[in-house]
């Protein structure tokens, strides 16, 4: 029995499941379901190192009829990344939201949001990769509006319309591509397009196909300008949600956007069109990272944070679309261990900085005076994931913009440098102005809450992974290249 | 002054989008396979004879699945707003005598169009979420009408909504999980049995999908104390 | 091929650039939330109209975009019944029917 389909299906059935159980099972189903899908996805991904490549055809039905799974090396790294992020989260909401009203909707959107997650990640066409994404953003505004206040629902809100916008461009790019193509199987479009290169008639079909797609997936990943609705969504939702959308939500649309470009092959992805998403990427490092050193609240900060830190993965455009095969391997490593790096550390950062905010009682960074000496774990979680942000050695942060700066000097597109150097720099600012206030000895109260120990377990379990992985980087790296283009020979 | 700059940048915006998708309509090549020859090549293995519940609820049935999920996951949000913040009382009705009387004539009859658009789908047109959609309007006319669902109040009525609900896709992910450990794909139904497994599909998902467009009509919260707006609106602008 | 442009059932496909160009403008220009929500709805619409329409022209009745578009329709009813369940919860809190534009 393969694999892949239960790693949609048992995250399914625990939503449906978590709609009809009493409330006070919901928790610890969540964290016991959530082992068991790690424990799958590590399944999966020693699969796929031993054998290669999985497909499933599911319903027994080969594409361009039926839907194929199929999980390289990329795909199953995913899935265990989510694993990663996800299971800490669980824990962190099983404690932190037990009792509180939010609990009843936030497990069944909790475990849809994994299952379009990991549905995404596997999807080998292109309307399933849409189905997957409305799934995913509906959950993840759920997620969002579920404290029902004004500023949540506002907040939700907006992030809706900018996810349906994005969906719709998404499902009009498809329209095209079937038209053009007559199948929706990534693996047929690879094909045809390799086979029919770019002179020949269609093209041009193709191109406002995949302009539209990529405006729309855009949209949904937040790249500066495009990213409005992310603060107020992301910085206002509970802890463990803004740790997962951050993490991995906007990741998936980043991750089709890539296998699309991958599937078009450089003949239908002009390097102008990188250099410009490359220039945005850059735009987005400087101004998330300038917001986020103007916010007032904690949370905000880290939601502005995640502006600037998707920048970075958007240098993997001009920097793959070279010629030059060890740029383009560069850049796949690079940005794919900067978007691990990211989804650990930012996780870990929301998780500690909902527990420092739960502690003081207030979302504001000002308020954290004092705050050193009374929850001193929080803020250490708070910082490894800052050293990660940072890129300071020996994290993953450090190796993955490590990776890219050679991308960039291989490639001879010396500007990015400055942007990983001062997007670093920035990041450095923002992070020291939070242990600024938490340093000084204050005056103000000498009562914090103290929320259980396991809240800030769970977000040292991520701050320390976003170092750790930087330390054993090179075995995840490989394992990814496992059916990717580089694997093959052509970049 | 603002507002003719963002008037000018729609036009601009609808209208580059309009050009490039009329050059991508213009320029479109032939399609390089014939999907229709394939689909109907395939339907007589496929459990339903009409090609289009065939791509539904066979060679798609995973997008169908997940289609599903989105529904519910609509519904969830829902009831999640809905508990977090009860409303006042229900004034959904309108008491109007002449409802009432066509209701007694329509509500037998949009029954009966459910069930043939159901039992219709797997030959012509139709199928479960043409008939949950005329169940769900009936819903909602009775509901329009002031009959009260009595099924769904109080706390075992939530329950049992919320099993209704999720009986669609549960059946569904059965069927894919007992195919699964059979031994085949997933979703793969045998042959003997594809009819059945498929009209089980169909049942269950009719049910959940009109109940599901119900609850997304009845959850909606009510408009009410309009008096106190103005004070809500200074509330929020502080 | 510009033998098919014009082919009637061409005609669907150009119906859904009509409709996905003003679903665009109107979801830029309206700031109420329901205006939006029916712009969203009309760009939509003509997607749906996009895929169908283009896919059969030449070649018959395709039915894979056709349950494409069942499968579509479904989706775009849970997000515009989701929109509305917010949006209503939004104006009983708050009052408002615009989102607040200080962002």
């Amino acid at each position: 029995m393969s694999l892949l389909p239960a790693l949609v299906m048992l995250p399914l059935s625990a939503a449906l499941a978590s709609t009809l159980l009493p409330l006070r099972w919901r928790g610890p189903l969540g964290v016991a379901l959530a082992v068991l899908l790690a424990g799958v996805a590590c399944g999966l991904l020693r699969t796929v190192v031993g054998d290669g490549p999985q497909a499933h055809a599911l319903g027994g039905w080969a594409p361009p009829l039926g839907i194929a799974l199929v999980a390289d090396g990329l795909a199953a790294g995913m899935v265990v990344l989510t694993a990663t992020v996800a299971l800490p989260c669980a824990l962190h909401a099983a404690l932190g939201l037990r009792g509180e009203a939010v609990e009843d909707g936030f497990w069944p959107l909790f475990w849809f949001m994994w299952a379009a997650l990991n549905g995404i990640w596997l999807s080998a066409d292109l309307f399933n990769l849409y189905v997957g994404l409305e799934l995913l953003g509906l959950a993840a505004v759920g997620l969002v509006a579920l404290k029902g206040s004004a500023g949540a629902l506002a907040a939700a809100m907006r992030y809706l319309l900018a996810a349906l916008l994005g969906s719709l461009a998404y499902l009009i790019g498809v329209a095209l591509l079937y038209a053009a193509w007559g199948s929706l199987a990534l693996a047929d479009l690879a094909g045809f397009m390799a086979e029919a290169g770019v002179a020949q008639s269609g093209s041009l079909t193709t191109l406002v196909a995949l302009g539209l797609m990529s405006a729309g997936l855009l949209l949904k990943t937040a790249l500066f300008p495009l990213h409005g609705w992310l603060p107020p969504a992301h910085g206002g939702a509970l802890p463990p949600v803004s740790a997962l959308l951050s993490a991995l939500v906007i990741k998936a649309s980043l991750y089709i956007l890539m296998r699309l470009w991958i599937m078009a092959g450089p003949a239908l992805t002009p390097l102008a069109l990188g250099w410009l998403l490359g220039a945005l990427g850059a735009a987005a490092v400087f101004w998330g990272g300038w917001m986020a050193l103007r916010q007032a609240r904690l949370k905000h900060l880290v939601a502005y944070s995640t502006v600037a830190q998707i920048g970075y993965l958007f240098l993997f455009f001009p920097l793959f679309g070279v010629a030059n095969m060890d740029a383009a391997r560069l850049a796949w490593d690079g940005t794919l261990l900067m978007l691990a790096a990211h989804a650990l550390a930012k996780a870990g950062m929301f998780l500690a900085a909902g527990n420092l905010v739960l502690a003081v009682g207030s979302p504001h960074i000002a308020d954290l005076t004092g705050i050193s000496r009374f929850r001193p774990l929080s803020l250490m979680s708070f910082g490894l994931a800052g050293v990660s942000l940072m890129g300071l050695p020996p994290s993953a942060g450090f190796t993955a913009k490590w990776l890219l700066l050679q991308s960039a000097l291989a490639s001879g597109q010396w500007v990015w440098i400055m942007v990983l150097v001062g997007g670093g720099l920035l990041s450095a600012a923002y992070v020291f102005r939070v242990f600024r206030h938490a340093f000084v000895e204050g005056p103000a109260r000498d009562r914090f809450a103290s929320p259980p120990l396991a809240l800030e377990l769970s977000a040292l379990a991520l701050g320390s992974a976003s170092i750790a992985l930087g330390l054993v980087a090179q075995a995840p790296l490989e394992w990814l290249r496992i059916g990717s283009p580089l694997a093959t020979g052509v970049p | 002054m603002k507002r003719y700059l963002l008037i000018l940048l729609a036009a601009l915006a609808s209208l580059a989008v309009c050009a490039a998708l009329a050059l991508a309509v213009i320029e479109r090549p032939e399609a390089r396979t014939d999907l229709p020859r394939v689909v109907a090549h395939s339907t007589e293995h496929a459990g339903a004879p009409h090609p289009i519940t065939a791509v539904l609820l066979d060679f798609r049935s995973y997008d169908t699945l997940l289609e599903v999920a989105v529904l519910l996951v609509a519904v969830v949000v829902a009831l999640a707003l809905r508990e977090a913040q009860p409303d006042g009382p229900d004034r959904m009705g309108l008491d109007n005598p002449l409802l009432r009387a066509v209701m007694s004539w329509l509500l037998p009859l949009m029954v009966l169009v459910a069930a043939y658009l159901l039992w219709a789908g797997s030959t012509r047109p139709g199928g479960a979420f043409q008939a949950a959609a005329v169940l769900a309007a009936a819903g909602v006319l009775l509901r329009l009408a002031g009959v009260r669902l009595g099924g769904f109040a109080g706390e075992r009525g939530a329950r049992r909504l919320r099993a209704l609900l999720v009986l669609g896709p549960a059946v569904f992910v059965a069927v894919g999980a007992g195919t699964a450990l059979g031994g085949r794909a997933f979703l793969d139904y045998p042959a003997d049995w594809a009819g059945g497994l498929i009209l089980a599909i169909e049942l269950a998902l009719t049910l959940s999908i009109a109940l599901a467009l119900l609850s997304l009509f009845r959850l909606a919260p009510p408009q009410s104390d309009v008096e106190r707006l103005p004070e809500r609106r200074r509330r929020t602008r502080e | 091929m510009s033998a098919t442009v014009l082919a009637t059932d061409a005609l669907y496909a150009w119906v859904g650039v009509l409709l996905c160009g003003l679903g665009l403008f109107g979801f830029i220009i309206h700031r109420h939330l329901l205006r939006r929500l029916l712009a969203f709805n009309v760009m939509g619409s003509g997607s749906f109209l996009l895929l169908v329409g283009l896919a059969q022209d030449g070649r018959g009745i395709d039915p894979v975009p056709q349950a494409l578009v069942l499968t579509g329709i479904v989706v775009a009813v849970a997000s515009t019944a989701l929109a509305l369940v917010i949006f209503r919860r939004w104006h009983r809190v708050s009052g408002e029917s615009t989102l607040p534009e200080d962002v």
